[in-house]
């Protein structure tokens, strides 16, 4: 998928006047975001779970050389195979090939970030497969031709009428509105998909060294028969899913489900352990795990490193207030909300990811919310210190960090500046007590009048009340 | 594409740099985790007597929308089932996974009830299959696949009827898999936990059931466990 995030300014703007968008992102707030927040209060060990969920991840990450040869050899003994690919064309060359030894005309998929990140879909169909998506929210963004905008549903930033509009464009037949009726259209039209398939591919939630299992959470039960219809069933995930132990995955998958949707646990959490076994009367004849670096090995030796404890629970962006205004698909790729602004410049460079770690308030609230603790403001901080190395800030915002950076460091001169502006907005404000405009501050001034300074400085009041 | 591999773990053990010591020493950290895997934390919440946890799984169950029926012995459920279907409008057709514990059933009890055993075919619209072990935390069911016991069975036909014993019902789910691998070492192909029947929220956040798995699911628990042969 091509990069747009430079146009992060334009399309945020697009977004806020888009009402249909913000009708479909106001509901974020009183499903998921108000059902973490019961989740948790739900469930006592709620805290205790999310510094056991960063453990485990800590540990994982600082032994990941030795956990993924574990997994491999469990994989092969269960009689499964795996690849390793080290960029996103290794990976799309080794799925193609998989899907050619196997004979494949017809390919399902459940959910998976890491086909969306090496554009996987595009590139099977370039070579002549069916790709069909089954979870229902990437079925409809496969038919609209969009990437997603949310980690865990990815159509929502659709209203019921504009997925009306697309069943009809699609499917045919008369206009259906009721939401039963569009999944139960929808169920009716991948069922003939799912015994057509070949291949079914699916991501994975976790991979499991002790046991080379592959875990995937699906509510819809899409990614069950994804791989267990097909004759060969193809996992893809990136280095970072693999966990130690069946019980790290419990305490983990704890987290999830109550993070993601305030779910006590999703409907389906499925490990699956190699092929079809002798006996067994269903399950796909092939296994195969495809495990991507595209850039993790690297990033397991920086700072980011702490990025890879992500769990894609998408907490993050449910309670991101940018994210909340502009919608997904303003961040330009893939990945999205605060767990997009830190990770997408690690794939399409900061250059071209420029905006991203700009695009954050910093107030903290991803940070408290994420279940693996993972210091997403200051992430993002260090890629703007990156960019500012990088001199990718613009003149103006270098010159004008430099000159309060100056001032800062003196702080008699910060007092007495701080002193006149402080008296100068108060003038201009002409006794209004609001400024329509200020100097530097149209961005602000634009939407909403700027109060003006009532009383001295901070530092004034605030020597004054010690006295 | 062993060279790939070979680039991807020569970069991390870059990221990743250890002395000699370090390295053994890690090497005896990560095998003694894998040898010896332990719960990290079990909820107070499923910790309950034998009642508590029938009682917890119970609730957990009917708060996602499965419905949730005890019955005192095996021979009670094709009634169970029967009077199901007929309150439903389903015809009284199933299919029942072959396994010699559902077999004891009795199934021919129902004489209206046509049942055929096997794994489920794209029409086949009611499964019956039993769950290993069901976990009173989340009110989850978890189902092992074996020749007896076919996956596809409680995921393709619309309505999915699952028998669980009450003495299988555990508090967490790590106290379920320490009997599954207790008993069988390494895990079988499929291991699925289920929790309420299919659903999504796909179409502008409001819940529907029956995304692609089943739109119903009946638990059958089941109070006394039949006697195990010598
Ligand atoms: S960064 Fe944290 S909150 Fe965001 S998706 Fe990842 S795990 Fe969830």
């Amino acid at each position: 998928m091509e990069a747009t995030s430079l146009r992060f300014r334009e399309r945020a703007a697009g977004a806020l006047e888009n009402a249909q968008l913000q009708t479909a992102l106001a509901g974020i707030k009183v499903g998921w975001q108000a059902g973490r927040a019961r989740a948790a209060a739900r469930l006592p060990e709620f805290e205790q779970l999310r510094d056991l969920g960063k453990a485990i991840k800590d540990h994982t990450l600082a032994h990941l050389d030795l956990y993924l040869e574990a997994f491999e050899a469990r994989v092969v003994e269960q009689g499964g195979k795996v690849h390793w690919a080290r960029d996103a064309a290794e990976a799309r060359g080794i799925v193609l090939e998989l899907c050619r030894a196997a004979g494949a005309r017809s390919v399902t998929k459940s959910k998976s970030m890491i086909a969306e990140e090496i554009g996987l879909n595009a590139w099977l169909e370039a070579n002549g497969l069916r790709v069909v998506e089954t979870d229902l929210g990437e079925y409809i963004i496969q038919l609209r031709r969009e990437p997603p905008s949310h980690l865990v549903g990815p159509a929502v930033h659709l209203t019921k009428d504009q997925i009306s509009d697309l069943f009809v464009e699609h499917h045919g037949g008369p206009r259906i509105e009721e939401p039963a009726a569009l999944v139960g259209e929808a169920r009716r039209i991948l069922r003939q998909r799912y015994l057509e398939a070949d291949v079914g591919i699916t991501g994975a939630n976790f991979l499991i060294a002790e046991t080379g299992s592959a875990v995937t959470v699906t509510n819809e039960g899409n990614a069950e028969l994804t791989q267990g219809l097909p004759r060969t069933h193809i996992v893809i995930a990136s280095l970072e899913k693999v966990i130690p132990t069946v019980e790290d995955a419990f305490t983990l998958l704890r987290l999830l489900g109550r993070s993601a949707t305030g779910q006590e646990f999703s409907a389906y959490t499925t490990f699956v352990t190699g092929p079809k076994r002798p006996g067994d009367l269903d399950g796909p004849e092939a296994f195969h795990v495809v495990l991507l670096d595209n850039g993790r090995s690297a990033m397991v030796g920086t700072a980011f490193r702490e990025m890879l404890r992500c769990i894609r629970c998408g907490a993050c962006m449910n309670h991101c207030p940018v994210y909340l205004a502009a919608g997904g698909h303003a961040y330009g790729w893939v990945y999205v909300g605060p767990m997009g602004s830190v990770l997408t410049p690690q794939f399409i460079g900061i250059e071209q990811g420029y905006p991203l770690p700009n695009a954050s308030t910093f107030c903290g609230r991803c940070e408290e919310v994420c279940p693996v603790r993972i210091p997403l403001p200051r992430l993002m901080r260090l890629w703007r210190e990156e960019q500012f190395r990088k001199a990718l800030v613009p003149p103006t915002a270098r010159w004008g960090l430099r000159l309060w950076g100056a001032l800062a460091r003196r702080p008699f001169l910060y007092r007495l500046t701080a002193r006149w502006a402080a008296r100068a907005l108060r003038l201009l404000a002409r006794g209004r007590g609001r400024l329509a405009a200020a100097p530097l501050a149209g961005g602000w001034t634009g939407t909403r009048d700027l109060p003006a300074p009532q009383g001295g400085t901070f530092m004034d009041q605030w020597r004054r009340r010690r006295r | 594409m062993s060279e790939a591999r070979a680039a991807i773990l020569a970069r991390l053990r870059r990221s990743l740099p250890r002395s000699a010591d370090e390295q053994a020493a890690a090497e005896a950290t990560v095998h003694e985790r894998l040898a010896a895997p332990a719960p990290n934390l079990l909820p107070a919440r499923g910790q309950l007597d034998r009642d508590g946890r029938v009682r917890l799984f119970t609730d957990m169950a009917r708060a996602v929308a499965a419905e949730v029926e005890l019955l005192d012995e095996l021979e009670a459920v094709p009634a169970a089932v029967a009077t199901y279907l007929r309150r439903h409008n389903l015809p009284q057709r199933i299919v029942v996974a072959p396994d010699p514990l559902l077999d004891l059933a009795r199934w021919e009890g129902q004489p209206l009830l046509r049942v055929r055993r096997g794994d489920a075919e794209p029409d086949d619209a009611v499964g019956v299959t039993l769950a290993s072990t069901g976990i009173a935390e989340t009110g989850t069911l978890l189902l092992t696949s074996a020749p007896e016991r076919p996956t596809l069975l409680a995921f393709l036909p619309e309505t999915s009827i699952v028998v669980v014993f009450a003495d299988e019902i555990d508090g967490a789910y790590e106290q379920s898999w320490a009997r599954l691998r207790a008993a069988l070492g390494t895990p079988p192909r499929s291991v699925n936990l289920i929790t309420g029947p299919s659903r999504t929220g796909d179409i502008a956040q409001q819940i529907e059931l029956g995304a692609h798995g089943p739109r119903r699911l009946l638990v059958l628990v089941v109070d006394r466990s039949p006697p195990l042969d010598d």
